[in-house]
């Protein structure tokens, strides 16, 4: 709750950050962070968050720059206000943590996921998988006579609801890689 | 080539143990003489010996030890030195690179252990490599917040040979902490400081960690405005004890005057401290009135548990220069009527003299030991090291400390066994002064072995051990919050100290009585060699003033001073 009952998104948040950071609302946040492309860094990303409590909601990590030897994690959290500042400056003291971004109040961010989802079925089921695929514009990268596996790439509710609507369409496996963001314009 | 980083580094003196994984390196150390090893007798050792070196110094630290259980028993130092923000460089042999994870003798995953008990550390798999990493640990350590870091290097890399990196030519670590404060911010601070009518600076172990210039600089702004000063533990000595302004100790166990100031002041400012446990006791009765500036170097100490209203993320040292210089540019001004009545309240709450006591002529009270230990030491070059537990808040208590870089003890971690090998640093960085430790008898044991340590080099370490055959601490909190169940908290078979230090080969003292006490101290004191005094003390004596846990600042139990008179006062208005 805000002290000064401000609603959410009005302009009288514009000048000065009024809200306490010690309220009790779980906000859920995407941080982009640039680290060195060493070894254990991952280990020490993950180890901060299991060490000292916080979530982890998504994690994805891959080297960006081959040359420059830098990896980007990116990482989906949950907590109150004042935890996620915690984890912010956690973060940034680890030593090869080169950048913290919180994509989510830096403006906006694009937010994608991949996702690989096997469904077995014959029948009307199988062609129905296949129609809603279609919609959701998912391609189908493995075909059996009894199976397909899709691959749908968007946001993660995007994805949510192509699982669950294969569920009852014989679906067997999903592998999905975690939220990858990057703010938008420039 | 680890041996020439190291004097690269300017390091000359090394503490550790040797074992099969890191008998390359010291059998570099044999065939030279800039660098003094020092042999200590447990690893864990090395890392306190290290760090008692380092806070007597200001240097970094340096530890040499071998792989698996060398690693492993160096653990608690570390971690004791990441809580107190302590600049140590340790180097740990490893088993030969292709042997890692083949599970071969004395092999451990050390950077894997010692990964969320360091600032940073790493495994080194390639010689080319070895003296750029070492360059960038000693950086790393010594840099922004100090802390422990640890170089693991496999018994393979240590044999071959490598291209050697200069000092000069090694890469510039990325790792590059911000020193200078946000100007804004400095100013507003000052604006607050100038109006502030009950202002206090809450200072902490980072003026230490931020150099004797610092502690210069917040002598000269303290004095300047005449505001009074707590500090934490950690921060005894940044401002001197015999100083005008000082309140003494704030915290859990800390003065009177001290902790009603914090609860009662308008205008806080924290100076390298970290709002611990310890010192803010319940968080939402925690100071409720003030406004409170936050100075630190580390970003995520800022706003970890207390709200502050001015954020200053910066070096205290050049921190406090920017706020003079401001302060001083607008015209030195201090709300000084509000001051006057500040101060007047203050001395009202330091009247109740929440240290008093009554020395006993039947035994020694713990505190009448320190009294004395205090009066015949004061004016000598002293450094004071301690175990943990209620020796160590009696230290604090009643030993004044004039100068930074003199106190050493275990603060965040709370580490019994800290103070022998601790001492064992000091002295071995300043062999001429008077190092004491002052201990209890339980935690005395946990590493008496190193005594051996200081007869080897022939230290002159002063153990001073106020033996009350108890936890003396957990008996404490067993006998307030446990009804009395003194469950495993006594001291059965302890042994003979002054026949132990005869098997030593050191002096031993036995002290009961308090006539005997002074002749007793001034022995040891007189004697040029190792001394164990078994000071015999009132078993039952309790430490106080004490914030019980989970209390605020103004709920806090005195021993033998009464409370009546102060609560009466209208000063319990404002509190």
């Amino acid at each position: 709750m805000s002290p000064l009952n401000i609603k959410k998104g009005s302009t009288k948040h514009s000048a000065y950050n009024l809200r306490s950071t010690f309220s009790d609302v779980q906000e859920t946040h995407t941080l982009a962070v640039l680290v060195a492309n060493e070894p254990g860094v991952l280990a020490r990303v993950i180890g901060l968050f299991s060490g000292r409590g916080y979530n982890i909601d998504s994690l994805t990590v891959a080297e960006v720059d081959h040359a420059g030897h830098t990896s980007r994690i990116t990482i989906v959290t949950t907590g109150t206000p004042q935890v996620i500042e915690q984890i912010k400056a956690q973060l940034g003291r680890i030593v090869p943590v080169h950048e913290v971004h919180d994509l989510t109040v830096e403006g906006g961010s694009v937010e994608r996921e991949l996702a690989l989802i096997k469904v077995e079925g014959s029948g009307e089921k199988r062609v129905e998988a296949l129609r809603l695929a279609d919609i959701f514009r998912a391609q189908v990268v493995d075909s059996t006579l009894h199976s397909f596996v899709f691959q749908i790439t968007g946001t993660p509710e995007k994805v949510d609801a192509f699982v669950d609507l294969m569920r009852p369409l014989g679906l067997v496996e999903v592998a999905r890689t975690g939220v990858a963001a990057l703010s938008r314009g420039v | 080539m680890v041996v020439q980083a190291l004097k690269d580094q300017g390091v000359d003196t090394v503490f550790g143990y040797p074992g099969g994984a890191v008998l390359p390196i010291y059998d570099e150390i044999f065939q030279q003489n800039g660098i003094r090893h020092y042999l200590v007798r447990h690893e864990q050792g090395a890392v306190h010996a290290a760090e008692g070196y380092a806070r007597a110094t200001g240097k970094p630290g340096v530890v040499l030890v071998t792989s698996g259980p060398g690693a492993t028993n160096a653990v608690t130092g570390l971690t004791d030195a990441l809580m107190d923000s302590i600049p140590i460089v340790v180097l740990t042999g490893q088993v030969p690179t292709f042997m890692i994870g083949s599970d071969a003798f004395q092999e451990a995953d050390t950077v894997g252990i010692t990964r969320p008990c360091t600032k940073h550390n790493w495994l080194v798999k390639d010689t080319d490599q070895l003296s750029g990493i070492i360059h960038e640990a000693f950086h790393v350590a010594t840099s922004g917040r100090p802390g422990p870091v640890l170089i693991d290097i496999p018994k393979d890399v240590q044999f071959a040979s490598g291209t050697y990196t200069e000092k000069a030519k090694a890469k510039v670590s990325h790792y590059q902490p911000q020193l200078k404060g946000d100007m804004e911010m400095i100013t507003q601070l000052v604006e607050a400081l100038e109006t502030a009518e009950r202002p206090i600076f809450y200072t902490g172990g980072g003026v230490i960690n931020s150099g004797p210039g610092a502690s210069q600089l917040l002598r000269e702004l303290v004095d300047a405005t005449g505001i009074p000063i707590t500090s934490t533990l950690m921060g005894l000595g940044c401002y001197p004890a015999s100083g005008k302004n000082w309140l003494g100790m704030l915290g859990m166990h800390g003065l009177y005057e001290a902790n009603l100031a914090m609860h009662g002041c308008d205008l806080m400012i924290n100076v390298g401290a970290r709002f611990d446990d310890r010192i803010t006791g319940r968080l939402d009765a925690f100071s409720p009135k003030s406004r409170k500036a936050h100075i630190d170097i580390d970003p995520s100490s800022i706003n970890k548990v207390i709200r502050v209203d001015m954020p200053i993320i910066g070096d205290v040292g050049h921190v406090l220069e920017d706020i003079l210089k401001v302060w001083k540019a607008r015209g030195r001004k201090v709300n000084k009527e509000g001051l006057q009545k500040w101060w007047h309240q203050i001395e009202q709450w330091r009247a109740v003299d929440c240290l008093k006591y009554k020395p006993s002529e039947k035994s020694i009270r713990p505190q009448y030991a320190l009294d004395r230990l205090e009066q015949l030491t004061k004016g000598r070059d002293r450094y004071i090291t301690t175990e943990v537990g209620q020796h160590q808040m009696w230290a604090a208590q009643y030993l004044g400390f004039e100068d930074p870089n003199r106190w050493m003890t275990s603060g965040g971690l709370g580490t019994m066994g800290y103070g022998t090998p601790a001492s064992i640093g000091v002295q071995v960085a300043h062999p001429d002064a008077l190092v004491i430790n002052v201990a209890g008898e339980a935690s005395w044991l946990m590493n008496m072995q190193e005594m051996s340590t200081a007869v080897q080099y022939r230290l002159p370490v002063k153990q001073f051990i106020l033996n009350n055959e108890r936890l003396g601490m957990v008996r404490q909190w067993q006998e307030l919050l446990h009804g009395e169940r003194y469950s495993h908290s006594w001291s059965e078979a302890l042994p003979d100290f002054v026949k132990l230090a005869e098997a030593f080969g050191c002096k031993g003292i036995l002290c009961k009585d308090p006539a005997d006490l002074d002749d007793a101290i001034m022995e040891m004191l007189n004697y040029d060699g190792p001394v164990i005094f078994d000071c015999l003390v009132e078993k039952h004596e309790n430490c106080f003033p004490m914030i019980p846990s989970g209390e605020p600042h103004n709920k806090m139990l005195l021993g033998e001073a009464s409370t009546k008179d102060a609560i009466g006062s209208k000063g319990a208005v404002m509190v």
